[in-house]
């Protein structure tokens, strides 16, 4: 066996145990699938008479798809930590296998999850009148562009988890600033309604350039809610998005990486 | 031939702290080891080292022949660990866990599974196979763990306090298995508190306090080294406690241990016979009443608290 294809079958393998894991705790199935469901009907429903009733709701699932996969990205969090805590790390180093399997492996189990999360989003979209109206190769590359995103959210998250000195520092840690993150952008109200300084934040906010480029592959677009504000990222929301997403990996990958090698000498 | 294991000035150090300061050990090829100390005498440290978890400030350490530091690969392809915590996972069957382990060594998946099989009946826990580990009794979980170390034949098995809150039962199997393993020929470093433990179990004792090698050799030479024989004598009455352990000061060759519940002190001696006689006239002579004077030869636990003399300040390794 090369030892890339090693590392491929031990990726595989610690995303099977981890999902393993998921199958037998009911924590993370809640948060995974009840969550998003809450979410749409809450801010659907709550909001959405307001706000433009049917119209809204079909702008507002980009908002909740995306942040429903920020959100996941706290599963890396706490998933790296405890198995740091309870040793489960220490017994993987001390077999023949790379780090990279364990951070693949983990960031790989945690897009399964992503995934179906957002089957359920869309699922419950369905029920409340949300339709994709654009082509179905539009329709591919949105999920595409979530999929990406999410998988980027999932490095950010194992950092956080790596250099955490405890599973409840990480939980907190890894959910603290994403609450900010996700109301700061376009996924709940135009971000041209916000006044002058956050405005700005919300329109270079990747989550933003992801919500648009979505909602617009969907053929979700609002009239009256979407408003052109004529800012670059707004203009170029696909590109940001893709180039953030990409960003974040490249950048992200490396820290963790190295973080993964540094718990060691503790 | 290369010994299992052979580190030479070992040294880690967190901050100000020294865990490990200059520690040389040899295990010879199918032999085992006893690495024994109190907590925090840097028994855990050693054995981060010899598994590539921990890299050493200083020092020279092979294992099965490879470098810890610049052939990690290689040792973790020839040891097998299993952890003072049992580092099984919780969330999985033991069958589960011991493919998982299989497969991280290279086995292909149908060897893998055969090898599961394998251990869980030499291991007794068939019957338990396809149970989530979060159900197994303390004792079932350390023998997966023991097994999780076993799975792809290392040759070199490091065991970090195997028998640690392990009721006697559990103990006695952990020790049968070790000593099976050694009949097939691997080579063993265990860590041990129990001076019991390694009396039985192992070839050679290296006791560490602090981070520094203080004895080493046999059971019996380390016995030997201390003093010949171990000297008991019980008073009748309370009040001639402080006597006793004053005239078994004099006489003994180390500090007299008292019981008070029971009056009884005993102390480590020479010349065992000579002894006695000589602490019955002094305890005579300050009108004594001895009820009961005794001589054994003496316990390993007697070795161990003089060689590591010192109040237990909690500390961790």
């Amino acid at each position: 066996m090369t030892a890339v294809a090693k590392v491929a079958v031990d990726g595989w393998m610690i995303a099977w145990r981890n999902l393993l894991h998921v199958r037998r705790s009911v924590d993370w199935a809640f948060a995974a699938v009840v969550q998003p469901v809450m979410f749409v009907l809450l801010f659907g429903f709550v909001f959405g008479g307001l706000l433009g009733g049917a119209a809204y709701r079909e702008y507002l699932l980009a908002g909740i798809l995306v942040q429903t996969l920020a959100f996941n990205s706290a599963f890396t969090v706490i998933g790296l930590s405890t198995d740091l805590r309870k040793g489960f790390i220490d017994r993987l180093r001390s077999l023949p296998m790379s780090g990279v399997s364990v951070m693949v492996g983990r960031t790989l189990s945690d897009l399964a999850v992503s995934v179906v999360a957002m089957l359920v989003t869309c699922l419950c979209g369905l029920l409340i009148g949300w339709r994709v109206r654009g082509s179905f190769l539009d329709a591919v590359l949105a999920f595409l562009v979530l999929l990406v995103f999410a998988f980027a959210m999932s490095w950010i998250g194992a950092l956080i988890g790596l250099i955490s000195p405890s599973p409840e520092a990480a939980q907190s840690a890894g959910l603290i600033w994403l609450t900010p993150l996700t109301f700061v952008s376009s996924g709940f109200v135009p971000e041209e309604s916000m006044p002058g300084p956050l405005r700005v934040i919300a329109e270079w906010n990747p989550l933003t350039a992801v919500i648009n480029a979505v909602r617009g592959l969907f053929g979700n677009t609002v009239p009256g809610l979407d408003v052109a504000s004529g800012s670059w990222p707004d203009d170029h929301a696909s590109a940001y998005a893709w180039l953030s997403s990409l960003l974040i990996v490249a950048v992200f990958v490396p820290l963790s990486m190295r973080a993964y090698r540094r718990v060691a000498a503790r | 031939m290369t010994a299992a294991v052979e580190a030479r000035g070992v040294v880690k150090s967190y901050k100000a702290h020294r865990a490990l300061d200059g520690v040389d050990l040899t295990v010879p090829t199918g032999t085992v080891l006893g690495l024994l100390g109190p907590n925090g005498a840097g028994k855990t440290t050693m054995v981060r080292v010899l598994t590539t978890l921990l890299r050493p400030d200083a020092g020279d350490v092979r294992v099965a022949g490879y470098d810890v530091v610049t052939q990690s690969a290689d040792v973790r392809r020839s040891i097998g660990l299993s952890g003072q915590y049992a580092a099984v996972d919780e969330s999985l069957t033991g069958y589960e866990n011991l493919y998982l382990v299989g497969r991280l060594y290279g086995l292909k998946a149908a060897a893998a599974r055969a090898r599961a099989r394998e251990l869980l009946a030499l291991f007794r826990l068939e019957q338990a196979a396809s149970r989530l580990l979060r159900t197994y009794s303390g004792g079932m979980r350390r023998r997966l763990d023991l097994a999780g170390a076993l799975v792809a034949r290392p040759a070199v098995v490091v065991l970090d306090e195997p028998t640690t809150g392990l009721d006697p039962r559990s103990r006695l199997d952990t020790w049968e298995m070790v000593r099976r393993l050694v009949d097939d020929g691997a080579s063993v470093l265990l860590t041990t508190q129990y001076l019991e433990e390694a009396d039985h179990l192992a070839d050679s004792i290296v006791v560490i306090d602090r981070g520094r090698v203080v004895e080493r050799g046999t059971s019996d030479e380390l016995k030997a080294r201390v003093g010949s024989e171990r000297l008991e004598i019980v008073v009748a009455d309370h009040a001639d406690l402080p006597a006793l352990t004053r005239v078994l000061a004099e006489v003994g060759a180390a500090e007299p241990v008292v019981d008070e519940h029971l009056r009884r002190a005993h102390v480590l001696v020479h010349v065992g016979p000579k002894t006695l006689v000589e602490a019955l006239k002094r305890l005579d002579a300050q009108d004594v009443r001895v009820l009961d004077v005794s001589l054994h030869r003496p316990k390993l636990d007697d070795v161990f608290l003089m060689l590591t003399d010192r109040a237990d300040d909690g500390e961790d390794s």
